[in-house]
């Protein structure tokens, strides 16, 4: 990963490609590069759609190499639907692939001024932008149907569906897992709208005639991965519960807590949590031909994700992950599977965020558009986005929006981006990082529930404030690291736990560069993505009133324990005090 | 006296989702995770009435005990 590609595609006569050294971003990778590139070169106060904004791809820190777990795909960019810096990751093998090829970054500059439709083809040749209006219109499946017939099934795909073509605000970028389907989805902040707005419908990834990337200490780094991959085989997390159960395991964990939120957050628990739980899903997967343990790049040790099929044996969707079966079931009501499965596919289609759009429909629902519980009600307002009708459009631009336009108080948003599938009320750790991260309303940004629910990396009593300032703190700081390292997040919950297969991962770091790495050397690096996305933001026109969650959240108790979210303005205030 | 007992995720394999059950006054966290022969190393979330709690807690007449081994996800 020696080079950066950027393509404009504005440029006088159709888009240019330039390809350079990494300069200023030399060692960076995932979300390190992104938000540094796009902190350091897109004016705060762009438009998003626009030809100012930038959209930054990067591989992280270690992908591309035989380390396990590294995987994981930043892109970057002003979020259309948030305003803030914006950086929306995935699996899939995309990252693995651009990596070999050997670039840290591929940014996608300016906007072209016509209606041509592009693709992007990057291989060891090089970088070719193509006009291709055949893809118009296309959702993500049959794109990719489409692709292969011309690019065969050794590439990589990262495509947008009609969503980001129509630069809907909850439009998610797809990228296609080892079986080539577009299920893991950089989903969160419009990322497709902007990659619709540039008129770019697919990259097309191809590592033929390359090799892994080579650490600088080969020995060593094939002995810290084999330590690190020890350490997440034995981890309770890691090695049992997600590959048998995916992260839907969290359906059961938080009903019972009390922070399941159920009809647009009107309670705390779902009256239909166990037909919709891990535990129903995985053994519905097995019974019906499918799979409860899948993984979504190549060198996954976890393999959280499955696949789920219909009663006759057909492929309906990868296994729904816990935020989805949350944002399209309890929160809409909804208590049967093959309803959400079937949603999950149509958001992966027509390419959207499952926990935007998922949380949007239960928002048309509190406004009275269908009734909660209405299955074909929230298949057809779905449709509707897909058509791209004016409802569909409504619906397409998030939750925010919804609950304007259909006059909702009770709108989950932060800085206008949904919550997900924890309440802030009965979990108040959760609460403190949706109010306070750079992003949005965003669990994965400090992940609070892991210590105050699931008791892994310590123990927080989720009820009460105490300590929710330094817990959310220091995640959002390491996270902020992880999610430059490549690394699947789901690392998280070892490296917590057990001080052996963090300092691994340290050793895969160090040893990759030939250099030594510390914790110190993490923490430097996580506020130093933190402060330069707080920077963008504040300079975007962000101050701390906007960190802080809706007012519902702190003058209407959650059943069952009838709390409000408890946090002080002035405790939130001081989240960031480095 | 009587407890419900809901377990989840691995725990269920040869045992129950959800019992009804009877336990002597005093009984512990502890003492029903024995009596289901689950390690105490193996126990990850603990919840009675919706809360978390530890191994030492004393059951009372009609609480419901939820146990899970440790879990992540999402």
């Amino acid at each position: 990963m020696d080079k950066i590609a950027r393509i404009d595609m504005g440029a006088a006569g159709g888009p240019k490609v330039t390809v350079s050294g990494l300069g200023d971003y030399a060692g960076l990778g995932g979300r390190a590069m992104t938000s540094l590139i796009v902190a350091a070169e897109v004016p705060p106060l762009a438009h998003a759609l626009g030809a100012e904004n930038k959209l930054v791809i990067s591989p992280g820190m270690l992908s591309g190499t035989v380390g396990s777990m590294t995987g994981r795909l930043s892109v970057g960019c002003k979020s259309p639907l948030t305003g803030t810096i914006k950086e929306s990751n995935a699996g899939g093998q995309a990252a693995q692939v651009l990596a070999r090829l050997g670039y840290a970054a591929v940014i996608l500059e300016g906007k072209p001024a016509g209606d041509d439709l592009y693709k992007i083809v990057i291989n060891k040749d090089g970088i070719n932008v193509i006009v291709d209006n055949s893809l118009k219109l296309l959702d993500n499946y049959p794109l990719v149907a489409k692709l292969r017939t011309e690019y065969g099934d050794k590439v990589a795909y990262m495509t947008i569906g009609t969503a980001g073509e129509r630069k809907m605000l909850s439009a998610s970028i797809a990228c296609t897992d080892p079986e080539l389907r577009p299920t893991r989805h950089c989903g969160r902040g419009g990322v497709g709208a902007v990659m619709g707005a540039k008129r770019v419908k697919a990259i097309i990834i191809d590592d033929a005639g390359v090799t892994m990337r080579p650490a600088k200490n080969i020995e060593g780094y094939r002995d810290a991965n084999r330590k690190f991959v020890e350490g997440l085989r034995k981890h309770p997390v890691t090695g049992e519960g997600l590959p048998a159960y995916g992260t839907n395991v969290l359906t059961n964990v938080l009903n019972e807590a009390g922070g399941y939120p159920t009809n647009n957050f009107k309670t705390g628990q779902f009256a239909g949590s166990s037909k919709i739980s891990g535990e129903a899903q995985a053994e519905l997967e097995v019974k019906r031909g499918g799979s409860a343990t899948h993984g979504c790049h190549r060198g996954c040790v976890i393999q959280c994700s499955g696949i789920y099929n219909d009663k006759d044996g057909n492929y309906v969707t990868k296994q729904p992950e816990y935020e989805t079966v949350w944002s399209h079931g309890g929160h809409c009501g909804i208590d049967d599977l093959d309803t959400i499965a079937r949603l999950d596919y149509m958001d992966d289609n027509i390419g959207v965020d499952t926990i935007e759009m998922g949380v949007t429909i239960g928002v048309a629902m509190d406004a009275g558009i269908i009734e909660f519980g209405d299955r074909a009600g929230a298949i057809r307002l779905l449709e509707e986005v897909g058509k791209g009708t004016p409802l569909g459009c409504i619906l397409g631009a998030g939750a925010a929006v919804t609950g304007k336009v259909f006059g909702v108080e009770r709108v989950p948003v932060v800085k206008d981006q949904a919550l997900p599938a924890y309440d802030p009320r009965a979990i108040q750790g959760i609460g403190v990082t949706y109010a306070t991260s750079t992003q949005g309303a965003d669990h994965t940004m400090g992940y609070a529930i892991a210590t105050n629910i699931l008791k892994v990396g310590g123990d927080v009593d989720p009820l009460k404030t105490e300590g929710q300032i330094e817990l959310s703190r220091n995640l959002q700081i390491a996270t902020a690291a992880i999610d430059s390292t490549g690394m699947c997040l789901f690392i998280a919950f070892a490296i917590l736990d057990q001080p052996e297969t963090f300092q691994a991962l340290l050793d895969m770091l160090g040893s990759f560069h030939g250099i030594t790495m510390t914790g110190d050397d993490v923490v430097a690096l996580g506020k130093r993505v933190l402060s330069a996305e707080r920077d963008f933001n504040k300079r975007a026109g962000f101050t701390k009133y906007h960190d802080r969650l809706p007012r519902f959240f702190y003058d209407e108790p959650v059943a069952p324990h009838n709390l409000t979210f408890m946090m002080k303005d002035e405790e939130l205030d001081d989240l960031f005090n480095w | 006296m009587i407890i419900t007992v809901k377990l989840f995720a691995s725990f269920r394999a040869g045992r129950f989702d959800i019992e009804t059950r009877d336990y002597p006054e005093g009984s512990t966290v502890a003492d029903v995770a024995d009596s289901l022969s689950l390690p105490q190393s193996e126990l990850g979330i603990m919840m009675i009435n919706n809360r978390h709690v530890k191994l030492d807690r004393l059951l009372v007449e009609g609480d419901t005990l939820a146990l899970f081994p440790l879990l992540g996800g999402g």
